[in-house]
């Protein structure tokens, strides 16, 4: 509270000091601008910069870009295209613009105009010139101008200009010779964790060539070499974040991938090779669905993706009982020869589609809502996209759950996939449960293509570089457990998103392999093994 | 093996070994193997090319290329016909063997290379100053085709020996063998291997300094081709007919009644699945001087796939089956590709519907019943 006064103080001295300094600048200051000695010139612009009001701000401005003219009588006078206006009042004149010279500058006049314009630039009224002119500053600093920086900095009341007025202020104090200065300066720096920030510091901690430290008192060193350590910190844990952001969000593509392959091997032990394909279906289908809305609602087509979910669903869970009730149906009990079939399913499917579609990628563009992201720290932007996909994600896994485990038909799912002939014997008809639990993981094979659509690119191939990585979550689970493929397939996004920056993304995927064959070593049937007779068929 | 240690009672003695080809087989095919052996020289050097007899060098290079192929389906139908590991990754063995090769040529190139440098070209090209350290000592053919035997064979056994131990099988072990070679084909891919990433070893010069494009060359790979596949199936046969490969069926029909019996499955496993590997290799070594170019294309998992439909279309658990399928699918694949190119992934994908479903025992299997039949 009585910092906050202090501070109110101050800024209330400063903004009488800047009145009173305003007062005193009249068209007789201003007439030395006119005449052809340069250093009456050069005091008159001293006086306006001395001055530093608006009518400063406004003659620096146009003297900066050679808009001051003057009539023959020494009126200074500032032109706006054809109408000339009075530097003092900005009120309009009648001198007319065919009657007036404009006002040469030198070299060295020049620069102390625009130096001294950025200088008043940084307290002026208006927040963009100040936003303005400190980014100018940061990407070119000027060390004449530390004195204005200081004054700008005291004064400035925006929080987000006065963080970056700090680091100006931060950049010009190092090199001040006051070394209490200096560490304060070093001490801001390190507050602020700024990794721009950090190229200032390294000059401090190292030698010269003959041996002495660049920075000569130890405290500043100090401060220096703690400011480092905290920004590097402050690195890790973007990078760990990060990291852990991009793993649940491959794991949660994985998770939609894997969910219906593991139910569809739990349940009948085939393994579908065309899983990815219900992908690539789900994906076009949110194409088509996209195309539909911007032919026939265009008003609405922020809204597609909504329509988008279920027509996915549906898509490729009619393709799933088709392929179920003409092909694999007839192959049960030989599960190698199924494994080549759905392969030769997949290569019809993706030829299809390649004929119907073209060979090209199709674009699916994001909608509005979806694109854009939030920063939840500096240098690190979580994409809304890839959060939507890890709430759908859940959802998904959630609707999965309770159909599971809540109605008639999870009820005989679970019962075909623990014993198939006693669930037979029951009354359970399981040539049908084994139809409809194959539309419904293909089905949200579906929604995952959905899904996949918004943050890559949605072309005929796009199922082949997903099936591999998600049987490999299965197996890593355990087969026929939805609490195994949730955290096989987390578990091998974080890895292989940990592995990556390391060895690369193809040294990973290696990795990840051969942790999985020696992971099979200790844990043959997974993470959540199925325990029972029924296991070893 | 425990087995040796029992002492069998004399009514109970095993039954006599089967003869790796019966009588018939052998009159049929000797003669073949030997009139081929003799044709086929001077049909491509002899005959002038305006005769319809003639054999063009692309004739050669496209049966001497099925040839190849068909090893590969011979060697993938000895694990999966009769020791029901079904491999998605033998693409994988054939492209190392043939990569094994492709060192050679590529050393062979000399300085006849685009840079005139002893390195290969691509290393002059990614500005490499010295070869890496596998490549050391691959100018020699001796050791090139060692190694042709040795890398497919040492990344099998270890596969294997980790995969049989804890008892992958079935589904599970197919799509591990697939992820696997999908990783190596990545690896590949990469410039950093050192394999000449993207592009692969093309270009190549001459081999035992025969001249790689002259008709004689191609001639002779051919004979070689062909004398390699007739060795394979006579070794194929051998195992199989053997008291080994009598155990290697049962592991494929019921493995754990088998270790109930005191068997331990792991070894028979891991010397089929080796031997398999070894074999791919060769055929892939033959494969590259034959095509000119290796590159990791070779390696992706369609083509295992491919290797797998060749075995079933053929017929599985026949050996003639694979060779015979090999040439059926090849044959087609170079039909189709050449005038319907768009038709032939629906044809492949049809195949592999409708051969597990109304062929269950391929073509060999159709032959057999007509034959019962009469």
């Amino acid at each position: 509270m009585r910092r906050s006064l202090c501070t109110l103080t101050v800024i209330m001295f400063w903004m009488i000091a800047g009145v009173s300094g305003a007062v005193g600048l009249t068209a007789d200051d201003l007439k030395p601008l006119a005449e052809d000695d340069f250093d009456a010139k050069s005091q008159a612009i001293d006086r306006v910069i001395a001055s530093g009001n608006d009518v400063a701000l406004r003659l620096l401005e146009a003297l900066n870009k050679e808009r001051v003219v003057a009539t023959d009588d020494d009126t200074v006078l500032i032109q706006e295209g054809n109408t000339l206006k009075d530097p003092i009042t900005n009120a309009p004149v009648s001198t007319a613009a065919s009657e007036v010279q404009p006002i040469a500058l030198n070299n060295s006049l020049r620069a102390r105009v625009a130096s001294a314009l950025s200088g008043l630039r940084l307290q002026a009224p208006d927040r963009a010139v100040r936003a303005r002119a400190i980014d100018a500053l940061l990407h070119g600093p000027d060390p004449s101008l530390k004195a204005e920086i200081e004054a700008a900095r005291s004064k400035e009341l925006d929080p987000v200009l006065k963080n970056r007025l700090d680091q100006l202020w931060a950049l010009t104090a190092l090199q001040d010779p006051d070394p209490a200065k200096r560490l304060q300066a070093a001490q801001l720096i390190g507050q602020r964790k700024d990794p721009q920030m950090r190229g200032l510091l390294l000059p401090l901690l190292e030698k010269n060539k003959d041996g002495a430290y660049a920075e000569s008192d130890p405290k500043v060193r100090a401060a220096a070499g703690d400011a480092l350590k905290a920004m590097a910190f402050e690195q890790w844990q973007i990078e760990m974040v990060g990291t852990l952001f991009a793993g649940l969000s491959l794991g949660s593509i994985l998770l939609l991938a894997a969910l219906g392959l593991a139910i569809t091997y739990g349940l009948i032990g085939v393994i579908n090779m065309a899983h990815g394909e219900f992908l690539m279906i789900g994906a076009y289908a949110t194409y088509l669905v996209q195309e539909f809305f911007r032919r026939n609602l265009a008003g609405a087509l922020d809204w597609y993706p909504l329509a988008a979910v279920p027509v996915s669903f549906m898509a490729a869970a009619i393709a799933g009982f088709i392929l179920e009730r003409l092909v694999l149906r007839l192959l049960y009990g030989r599960p190698l020869e199924t494994l080549l079939s759905t392969f030769g399913v997949s290569l019809v499917l993706i030829q299809t589609v390649r004929v119907v579609f073209g060979a090209q990628n199709v674009q699916v563009a994001n909608p509005s809502w979806m694109s854009g992201g939030v920063a939840i720290m500096p240098n690190l932007i979580l994409p809304f996209n890839r959060i939507a996909i890890m709430i759908f994600a859940l959802l998904v896994v959630g609707t999965a759950a309770l159909v599971l485990n809540r109605t008639r038909l999870g009820l005989f799912i679970r019962a075909t996939t623990q014993n198939r002939r006693m669930a037979a014997c029951c009354g359970i008809r399981t040539w049908k449960v084994d139809s409809y639990a194959f539309a419904f993981g293909a089905g949200i094979a579906g929604l995952g293509g959905c899904a996949l659509s918004q943050i890559g690119n949605v072309g005929p191939d796009l199922g082949q570089s997903y099936i591999i990585d998600s049987f490999m979550a299965v197996v890593l689970g355990g087969v026929g457990q939805l609490a195994g493929t949730i955290v096989g397939a987390m578990g091998l996004g974080l890895v292989s998103k940990v592995i990556e920056p390391f060895w690369g993304a193809v040294l990973a995927k290696i990795a990840v392999l051969v942790l999985i064959v020696l992971f099979i070593q200790k844990r043959p049937r997974g993470l959540f093994a199925l325990k029972g007779r029924s296991v070893e068929i | 093996m425990a087995t040796a240690t029992i002492s069998l009672p004399k009514s109970l003695a095993l039954p006599s070994r089967q003869p790796v080809l019966g009588p018939t087989a052998w009159r049929i095919l000797a003669p073949a193997f030997f009139l081929i052996l003799a044709l086929v020289p001077i049909c491509s050097m002899v005959v002038p090319e305006s005769y319809p007899f003639h054999l063009s060098a692309y004739a050669l290079t496209l049966v001497g290329k099925i040839m190849c192929y068909a090893i590969g389906a011979l060697a993938l139908d000895l694990v999966w016909g009769y020791c029901g590991i079904l491999s998605l990754g033998h693409s994988l063995f054939f492209a190392l063997g043939g990569y094994m090769m492709g060192m050679y040529l590529m050393r062979s190139i000399g300085l006849d290379g685009v840079y005139h440098s002893h390195l290969p070209d691509f290393m002059v090209f990614l500005d490499w100053k010295s070869l890496p350290w596998y490549w050391h000592g691959t100018d020699h053919f001796i050791y090139a085709a060692a190694l042709v035997i040795i890398v497919p064979g040492l990344l099998a056994w270890l596969f294997g020996f980790f995969a049989f131990r804890s008892r992958v099988k079935g589904v599970y072990l197919s799509i591990i063998t697939q992820a696997l070679t999908f990783a190596c084909m990545l690896l590949f891919y990469r410039n950093e291997t050192g394999f000449g990433g993207n592009n692969g070893f093309t270009d190549f010069k001459r081999i035992l300094g025969f001249p790689i494009a002259a008709t004689g060359t191609r001639t002779g790979l051919f004979i070689l081709t062909f004398v390699a596949l007739a060795g394979s199936f006579l070794a194929c046969r051998y195992i199989v007919t053997s008291k080994l490969g009598r155990v290697v069926m049962a592991v494929r029909d019921t493995e754990s009644r088998l270790m109930f019996l005191g068997y331990s499955p792991l070894g028979y496993k891991l010397f089929v699945w080796t031997f398999s590997a070894i074999l791919c290799g060769i055929a892939g070594a033959l494969f590259v001087p034959q095509v000119g170019i290796i590159n990791p294309s070779e390696m992706s998992p369609g083509n295992s796939i491919e290797m797998a439909i060749s075995v079933a279309v053929g017929g599985r658990g026949t050996l003639f089956g694979p060779i015979l399928g090999a040439f059926i699918v090849n044959g087609a694949k170079s039909f189709l590709t050449a005038s319907l190119s768009d038709y032939w992934l629906f044809f492949l994908g049809a195949m592999f519907v409708v051969v597990p479903l109304w062929l269950p025992n391929g073509v060999v299997g159709v032959l057999r019943r007509l034959r019962g039949k009469k």
